[in-house]
């Protein structure tokens, strides 16, 4: 690991609140998107020479279009109440990553463009004209936010910072100031078919030999079907599941799953990624065309279910949206959604979680596990921010907590939670989601995970825990590159799946 | 009639018309302005029944207020429902005779104001003592608490220390709801209060006191967590998908 050009936070037993540090994080700027992958989302690339005009434009388009940001904009009354519950200013301690602070890098523009008291009295409300430097703030800081909704659990109103993030991300877009890591992403999705740029040959050969391996490890011919028309579920996963560790570990635990339950199942090339970066950016059509590259599958494939695996982000756009953006759900009397949900199994969920799948089964006693076989893990488990506050699982509310914890306690003996503070609902964020997973970013990736470092240090010192059991691609991508920096080791850091592929009995 | 009583009656109506038509047109704004995801912070409920129970312990208890910071919700609590009693207790001035209920609160309405007062010394401290919220406040988040506490002391002075012509006062008031104007009693103490909350009347409608209204409008409150079941989208979005 080479050595970080910034100082590591010290681990301490309980997250204390700093005093604040004024412009501590404003060095840090996100690689800006280029002119290829801009061109085709259809953003200009550089700063457009109408910036000023073109953002409020877009700014106001934006508050006709969202009640949240409407209503966000007008509600605050600066209490305080969300000031020290982002884990980015915890981990900075720079005032602007305050949730607050943050929403009134926006709400400072809002009011002087879109107020009465901000057109007349600009210094009264803390109003200002939208400037270069302003749009550097929003640059900054609107790239160190991980839209984890943390601070809309705590705020009296509701106010959620991940919209005004992505409202401030579409702005940027627009006149020209788009960020490349999420850019290229958002491309590479809609070119290849996911987030990785796999493309269906390499998809297939890697398939194969995790086939192979499968077999050699287990003796048992467990498939890895791709783009098999009638089956009966199609699975859609983040694509780094297809090759990344430990995510790999993740997607043979599927494979066992279904094997063991007799499904017939398969993946698509198409849909071959269930993360949907248009989320992270504000941009409706975006996010709408490439989760109809699911729809498209299911169609083409005439599958009966739809099931999504472990990613946060994938799940929140696929529990909360989907039915919304593609039809995928129940509900719909518009021929667009009739369409898909006639041909769609009506018994089941749609879409399901891979972990409600799985857990599903276990009730039902369809599958077998040898326990002791995960014996030498002691597991805690960190609940995903999209997973805890944007979705949920199974029927009642806070399923979307039981459920994994279920799974895991169904295949392993050893399990200890973090501090109830810092799990469920107030879970802290791995601190790399929301389009801030890269390298360029890797000061805030590492500083945003100090809450969660702390709750996690505290079950390895006291019940010996020495497994962090995730269900997000971007969580297992995050703490494997972060987790080192606390002195962790990385092979700590697994899903959930993997521990059922451990313990689950073949036959 | 004086020329005072013909100002503090137009400044009246023209900060109750402010107020009505203000409040009337931010909720029409909110409720045209579609939601075109579903975005409830979740945990959340999964009936419409359940959500007014959530929205009802938002209003009354500040629950996620109460999960956040145990000080804010204190002053913040203390200082609305001790304004709440004070506004129901005031009640009385537009009614003859009075509800039972406002004839009930009366005695609690007086000392509800003390409990107001120190809530808001409580939020006004934190705004100098909090390294935090000292940053994010505005001299416009100083004046909304100034002006409030202002309001509350001037009428706490008339209750406690020198009473204005009550009698006389009702008449006025009951005058500005039936139009047949009369005299306003001119103590110093009632003219600033009166002057103080009529101006805080006529802001309500363009600054944070829109947080009343907002609270029923936020998404991530006031939206049920059904999905799957059922497929929302909004006007904009369902005119993109017929292209």
């Amino acid at each position: 690991m080479a050595v970080p050009e910034f100082e590591v936070p010290k681990l301490t037993e309980y997250t204390e609140v700093p005093k604040i540090n004024p412009g501590v994080m404003a060095h840090v700027k996100t690689f800006p998107a280029a002119e290829a992958s801009q061109t085709f989302l259809g953003y200009p690339w550089a700063l457009t020479d109408d910036w000023q005009e073109r953002a409020i434009d877009k700014m106001g388009d934006l508050l006709g279009k969202y009640r949240s940001l409407r209503v966000f904009m007008d509600a605050c009354v600066h209490c305080g109440a969300c000031t020290d519950k982002c884990h980015y200013f915890l981990g900075t301690a720079d005032p602007k990553n305050m949730p607050v602070a943050r929403q009134d890098l926006m709400r400072q523009v809002y009011r002087r463009y879109f107020t009465i008291p901000g057109k007349i009295a600009p210094w009264l409300v803390g109003a200002k004209d939208l400037s270069k430097e302003i749009l550097d703030d929003w640059y900054n800081y609107y790239h160190q936010c991980s839209e984890c909704r943390r601070c809309s659990v705590y705020c009296p109103y509701g106010i959620d910072t991940a919209e005004v993030t992505m409202a401030g991300r579409e702005i940027l877009n627009t006149i020209g100031m788009g960020q490349k890591y999420s850019s290229e992403i958002l491309t590479k999705v809609q070119k290849i078919g996911n987030n990785l740029g796999l493309p269906g040959p390499a998809l297939e050969d890697t398939l194969l030999g995790l086939e192979e391996d499968i077999e050699l490890d287990t003796g048992v011919p467990v498939k890895i079907p791709l783009d098999v028309k009638g089956s009966e579920i199609l699975l859609v996963t983040p694509s780094a599941d297809f090759f990344s560790e430990p995510h790999v570990e993740s997607l043979i635990g599927y494979a066992k799953v279904f094997h063991a339950a007799g499904a017939s199942w398969t993946l698509s090339t198409h849909a071959s990624e269930a993360g949907n970066f248009g989320l992270f950016n504000g941009n409706y059509e975006t996010m709408r065309k490439v989760a109809m590259r699911i729809r498209d599958a299911a169609l083409e494939l005439g599958v009966k279910r739809i099931i999504v695996g472990e990613c946060g982000h994938a799940w929140r756009v696929a529990y909360s949206f989907w039915n919304t953006l593609t039809g995928i759900g129940f509900g719909g009397n518009d021929p667009f959604s009739i369409e898909l949900q006639q041909q769609l199994d009506h018994r089941y969920k749609q879409p399901m979680h891979i972990c409600e799948y799985t857990w599903d089964l276990i009730q039902k006693g369809t599958l077998k596990f040898d326990k002791s076989l995960n014996d030498d893990r002691v597991i805690t488990f960190h609940d995903s921010c999209n997973v805890a506050r944007g979705s949920r699982m199974g029927e009642e509310p806070g399923d979307q907590f039981t459920i994994p914890r279920n799974v895991i306690m169904a295949v392993a003996n050893n399990f200890h939670d973090m501090a109830p503070e810092t799990i469920g609902e107030g879970t802290f964020c791995c601190g790399g989601g929301g389009g801030v997973l890269t390298d360029d970013l890797i000061e805030v990736r590492v500083k945003g995970a100090l809450p969660r470092m702390n709750a996690f240090n505290n079950v390895v010192q006291a019940d010996g825990v020495n497994f962090l059991a995730l269900i997000c691609a971007i969580c297992k991508a995050q703490f494997t590159k972060v987790i080192p920096y606390y002195g962790f080791d990385r092979s700590m850091v697994g899903g959930v799946h993997q521990l059922v592929s451990t313990a689950i009995k073949l036959d | 009639m004086t020329s005072l009583t013909l100002i503090y009656t137009g400044l009246y109506y023209f900060a109750a018309i402010v107020l009505i038509a203000g409040v009337a047109y931010r909720i029409v704004e909110y409720s045209r302005t579609p939601a075109p995801l579903k975005i409830p912070t979740t945990p959340a409920p999964t009936t419409g029944a359940g959500v007014a129970m959530r929205m009802a312990r938002e209003v009354v208890l500040f629950e996620s207020l109460f999960k956040s910071n145990k000080w804010i919700w204190v002053f913040g609590w203390m200082f609305h429902v001790g304004l709440a009693l004070v506004l129901l207790r005031h009640v009385r001035y537009f009614q003859e005779p009075m509800w039972f209920v406002i004839e009930f609160v009366q005695p609690y309405g007086t000392y509800a104001s003390f409990m107001m007062v120190a809530g808001l010394l409580g939020l006004w401290a934190r705004r100098f003592l909090v390294d935090r919220v000292r940053y994010i406040s505005t001299p416009s988040d100083h004046l909304m608490l100034a002006l409030l506490v202002a309001i509350g002391v001037s009428g706490m002075m008339m209750t406690f220390v020198s009473h204005t012509d009550i009698v006389a006062l009702k008449a006025f008031t009951l005058g500005l709801v039936t139009f047949d104007w009369q005299p306003l009693p001119s103590d110093g103490p009632l003219l600033v209060h009166l002057a103080l909350v009529a101006l805080l009347m006529i802001i309500f409608p363009i600054s944070k006191l829109l947080h009343a209204p907002g609270i029923f409008f936020s998404p991530t409150r006031n939206q049920v967590d059904n999905p799957r079941e059922t497929r929302s989208i909004a006007p904009w979005a369902a005119a993109a998908e017929r292209k």
